[in-house]
This record gives C-alpha cells, structure tokens and sequence, in this order.
C-alpha cells in the first residue's frame, strides 16, 4: 500500500483524493493549519480503510518549519510514495490591486510556499530514486487574466517550476505532474458565480488526479475540457486578449 | 459557489439557498447567523423528501451535505458513527466488505444519515426490523444557542424520541450511531411472482412476509375491472455464501429537465402492462446484487427530471390492518378510474415493531405509495383519497408530502403537540407551517 504526504490536507479536493486512496489501504502523513480539522479527517480516512494516519500542524508559509515536517514525515512513513501539494487560497484581485503586502502574502501562499516545498521534497525524491510528486497548479496560471492575474502569476510560477523539476528528476525515476483544476465547488471557491456547466465537484477532480497519478501523466487538466478551454484562451492573440475582460 | 435547491418532486417550487455547513466545529455559528438574518432556517440533506418538508419557511437551509466524515467505525460490533451527511450508500460501501449491512434502509440510498433519522425511514423489512429509529444508538443534536447534546434511550430521551420522525425541527443533527447487521455477502436471494389481484396479494404476503428478510410488492394501478391490483411479489434474503465486494453500477443520467413530463397516460399504461408482462407467472428464484434489489431507480441519477419542470407529487398511505383490504381497493379503483396513473406503485406490508419515534409514519398495515406528475386535476383525486384513508383510520407520509390539510395531519399523528413543544424555535419548514396553522 501507498505511504502518501499531503501538504494542505483540509482542503476539499486534497481529502477527496486521500478518501479514494484510503480505500485502497494507503498510510498518510497530513499536513495542515487546523488541528480539529485534521483529527476530523484521520478518524474519517481511517473508517474509509486507511492504515495508518499521523497528523502534523504546519503554516506553509512558515518556511523554517518545512525541514521539521519532513522530517517527521519520513520517521513516520520512512519512504515517501506520493506527495501532494494541495494547499492554497483565492486572493481578491481589487484588493491585491490596493495592498502590496497582501498582494505578497497571497503570493507566498499560492506560489513561493510551493516552491520551498518542492524544493526540499526533490532531494528527498531524488535521494529515494522514486515517487511521484503530485502539484495542484491552476487553470489560472496558464494565462494572466485582469479578473484574477496575482493567483494566475503565483500558480504560473508553480506550473513552471514543476515543468522544470520534472525533467529534472525523470533522469532519477522520480515523476512529477502538474494539475490544473478549472473551477472546482469549494470552501475556496465560497461566494462566486460561475456558469454551472463549467463546475467540476471535488470528487470527480479527485478521480482525475488519482488517475493521472497512476498512469504518470505530465500535466492534466481536471476536468479534462479545461485542456480545449484554455487552448483556446492561449491561442487569442495578445492585442485581442488584452481588450476582453475575463 | 452559491446554489439553490430543490425538494425531490420538485412541487411546490421554492428554491432554498444553501448555508453549506462543512465542519462540525463550524455549525453552531453558522446556525446563529443564518437564524439572526433570516428568522428561521431548516437542516437540509439530500433534498430526497418529496414534498415541503425539506424546504425552509425562510427558504434559508443549513446544508448538510457536506459534513459527510465517518467518526468511529467498530467492525466487530457493526457500529457506525459519523457526521450526519454521510449518505447510506457511503456507509454501504465501506460496511459490506467488513459484513456488515444497513438494519433499515429505504429505496434509495442516497439520503444522508440526518434525513433518515429526520424522517424515521422504513424498509423492505418493516415487518422483522422496525424503522430507521429502531437502530438508532445515539446522536448529537444541536439546538439554537446550547451546546451539543448527546440524545440516546437514555440522555435527553424526550429530545431523542421527537428527533426521531421529527422531520429536522428539534434541532440539527451533527453525527449520529447507528448499529448495523451482520451479512455473508453483498447478493439477495430474492423469488418473485406476479398476482392477478388484490386478494392473491394478501395471501402471498400472509405466506411469504414471516419467511423472508425483505417484501415489497409493485402493483399496475392502471388495471381496471377484474385486473384491479394485480401486480408482481417480491421477496428476499440475503444470501448465505457469496462475495462481500461492492460492485459498482455505471449509473445513467437523465441530462435535463424536460418541459413538460414524460410521464403520460401513454407511457404509463405502456410500462404497466410491459412490466406486468415480463414477470414470472410462477415463483421464481434468482441471485441478485443488492443494489438492482434494494435501490431500482438509484440507477439513474435524478430520474425526477423526467417529470418536467411542474414536477411530481408522491401518494404514500398506510392503512391499518383491520380496514386495509377494503381501502387498498378502493383506493385503486378511485385511481383507475381517475384515469392519472403512477408510474411505479409501491404495496407494502408493515409490521408491528413501534418506533421509539413520536411522529414516524408507519402502522401495523398495508402501506402503499404512487407518483403523480404534477397538474391542477391532481386535487380532487388526492381529495378523494383522502377522504378513503380518513375513514380507514389511515396517515400519510410527511416526507412524501405537499397536500395533507393540517386537520388531517394533526388527527394522524396526535403527538404532533409534543414536537412542537420540542421544536427548536430557530427551526421551521413550509411543510411544519402549513400543517399546524
């Protein structure tokens, strides 16, 4: 069975993904901000037939606890099978626009979080010569938009990253893939109005990405239509694209 | 994301907007602020009651969905605890490979745990097991401005018998224990005959109901004359040897709703008389998986969109055993001669095992269930019946309901003042409001 690390593990697509990996007996280190969500949840994965659960409070953006953690996690799970980095929030673009610092923080949230992550998880990665590191990344990152560009930018730099990382470490036999969720019905998501076709629930993401997972894929986009959606999106040229507002 | 929901029959129409509730820590204030803004709200689950008593006089309802996490499972007693959105069909999938079955569960398994402890659900086992309530251990109940209480046959027993059949007015449910039974596989045994009549069901229910687990009975209530209440039988067991895999079912959908219903007196008379004709004249034994044998129309999601935006209304009856043989006739003959059929009529036997339950629906008696597409006719017809089932001494279903007239209702279920003493104050639905004014 899988010995798995979540990274932002209270979130709803993250615990869809862990449930289905659950019922395959999986062993999960979980990390997140709240512990009586956390417990929540290991009682819940353990019912769903989880072998094991340990429980680890982390704020992402506290970057000096990062080694503590994975440290913690390879005494605990000793190899590290699958990571997922699920963590993140949707910043208000206006306010981004008004506040540089909470412009900064959002972006360490969503982007240089992520990176200091995946940088200290790559060594242990590539050191293992195996596992598969699983990055949630956005639709958003694929083209900035004036509606929401601070997350776009932030998840940009992360869909990069992992591009870059992943051929890095396909010479080790370690995997790598970016997923790009369109728009998911979330906590996160909370308060905004979107065409309901385009809505994806969490757990048809979560199948998606366990999939994806299993047969290595590079980048997948969950649903998949989001791949002709932003196609599309990327191919308007840029005199075009900077007189619509989406 | 904000969205409105619906009941199941889609009338009467009044869409709810939804106050997701995701963690338990989260709903006492949830429930504060949407009782400080809007006055009133309501627990809402799967949206699977039929008529107006899943929606909110304020059409603000506290979603509960969500909170769908397992608390405690115990694979040697055959004891669940989790959150109150957990759906039955979730804890059917993690149970049955550990051999352990629902005690009670309804024709669907889509509702959550809060909605079938709100409605006291029975089964096709009502006779040997009672309702829902009846396995129930215990729950936390959390009512306007206290903290959480524990309700079992011994805390706060007068809160857990109203909350039982208390249709989500005593309080919003957070978890709930239930216990399970034992099974050695995941397939039933079922042996099904078709009847010509009313009688011929009788006698079959006499013989068969005390030899099986399960019984349930589909009646044609198109049939007219000599025909009236043939139907076909069906009774099962769960099998003794087999596997203890959960087979999943590719389900169908029905993609969008219709303009108007596909359910007409074409398509009805049709689809009796095929599903008449396909059953057995002689008993016949086969092996099934328990979804085809517990959950038929589970197969395809959202089958109430094939009645069409004016949607539907459910008919659902018990009458009591001394009166039932003349009233169930009547009944169908009211009905056949009315000319508006159902497209799935439900005969059911209901036993004597009472519900620790104030308000739950069943009685020792014949209970029987039909589907009407919504139009202006239905009216007098449910007048009608109505009057029937008065007269036999029979009630109706508030969970299936959106007609019975309060006089009607507070008649039937006589406790009915107790709930109400019981009500959380903060709580109250258009189906509560319509039949106690």
């Amino acid at each position: 069975m899988k010995k798995i690390l979540i990274i932002g593990a209270t979130s709803a697509i993250a615990t869809a993904c862990a449930r289905l990996w659950a019922s395959q007996g999986a062993e999960f280190f979980l990390v997140a901000r709240n512990d009586e969500r956390l417990q929540q949840i290991a009682t819940d994965l353990k019912a769903r037939g989880a072998k094991a659960v340990t429980l680890h409070n982390m704020d992402v953006t506290d970057y000096d606890a990062h080694p503590d953690m994975l440290e913690k996690c390879l005494a605990s799970l000793r190899q590290i099978d699958i990571a997922l980095i699920a963590h993140g929030t949707l910043p208000d673009q206006q306010t981004c626009e008004q506040d540089v610092a909470v412009a900064l923080r959002e972006f360490a949230n969503n982007g240089t979080s992520v990176i200091a992550l995946l940088s200290r998880l790559a060594n242990q990665f590539e050191f293992q010569r195996w596992g598969t590191l699983a990055v949630i990344s956005s639709v958003a990152g694929d083209r900035g938009r004036p509606s929401n560009y601070l997350y776009g930018t932030a998840k940009a730099a992360v869909s990069t990253f992992c591009e870059g990382l992943r051929a890095r470490l396909f010479k080790v036999g370690v995997h790598v893939i970016t997923i790009k969720p369109g728009f998911v019905d979330t906590p996160m998501t909370k308060g905004l109005i979107f065409p309901a076709m385009l809505v994806a629930q969490p757990d048809q993401v979560a199948r998606r990405i366990v999939k994806g997972i299993k047969r290595s894929a590079n980048i997948i986009y969950a649903p998949g239509f989001w791949w002709g959606v932003m196609f599309i999106i990327k191919s308007i040229p840029e005199f075009v694209f900077k007189k619509i507002n989406i | 994301m904000t969205s409105t929901l619906h009941s199941w029959g889609g009338y009467p129409d009044f869409p709810q907007t939804s106050h997701i509730c995701r963690w338990r820590g989260e709903a006492p204030a949830l429930m504060g602020r949407v009782f400080a803004s809007y006055n009133s709200t309501l627990p809402y689950g799967s949206g699977r009651s039929y008529g107006d008593s899943c929606l909110a006089e304020s059409n603000q309802v506290l979603h509960m969905r969500a909170m769908d996490r397992f608390i405690e499972v115990d694979w040697q007693q055959g004891i669940v605890r989790a959150e109150a959105g957990v759906t039955l069909g979730e804890i059917l999938s993690v149970s049955i490979p550990q051999g352990w079955f629902l005690s009670v569960t309804p024709g669907t398994q889509f509702v959550t745990l809060g909605g079938a402890i709100a409605n006291d659900v029975h089964g096709k086992n009502h006779h040997l097991r009672g309702t829902f309530g009846n396995h129930l251990r215990r729950f936390g109940l959390l009512r306007h401005g206290q903290r959480l209480l524990t309700c079992s046959l011994t805390e706060n027993t007068e809160l857990y018998a109203a909350s039982i059949g208390g249709l989500g007015l005593t309080g919003v449910i957070l978890w709930a224990e239930i216990q399970l039974m034992p099974i050695r596989s995941g397939q039933i045994d079922s042996t099904v005959v078709r009847f010509s009549n009313l009688a011929e069901f009788f006698d079959l229910s006499a013989e068969l109901d005390h030899q099986h687990e399960y019984s349930v009975a589909w009646i044609d209530c198109l049939a007219k004359g000599a025909d009236i209440g043939r139907g076909v039988f069906i009774v099962g067991d769960h099998a003794q040897y087999g596997s203890l895999d959960k087979e999943v079912r590719p389900k169908l959908q029905v993609p969008l709703t219709p303009p108007v219903s596909l359910i007409n007196n074409f398509s009805l008379r049709f689809f009796n008389e095929a599903y008449w004709r396909v059953h057995p004249t002689k008993r016949t034994f086969k092996r099934t998986s328990f979804e085809p044998f517990f959950y038929p129309l589970d197969r395809i999601l959202n089958w109430n969109r094939i009645y069409g935006r004016k949607g539907f209304q459910q008919y659902q009856c018990v009458l009591p055993d001394a009166s039932a043989t003349a009233a169930t006739s009547d009944l169908l003959a009211v009905i056949a001669g009315s000319g508006q059929g159902s497209f799935l009529a439900v005969l059911k036997r209901c036993g004597n095992i009472s519900s620790p339950g104030l308000l739950s629906f069943p009685l020792p008696g014949i209970s029987l269930a039909l589907d009407f597409p919504q139009k202006a006719n239905l009216e007098p017809l449910f007048s009608r019946l109505d009057a029937i089932v008065r007269l036999a001494g029979g009630r109706l279903y508030p969970a299936k309901d959106a007609h019975m007239s309060g006089a009607d209702f507070r008649q039937a279920y006589p406790a009915w003042e107790q709930l109400e003493a019981l009500r959380d104050p903060s709580l109250m639905s258009r189906f509560w409001k319509r039949v106690t004014e």
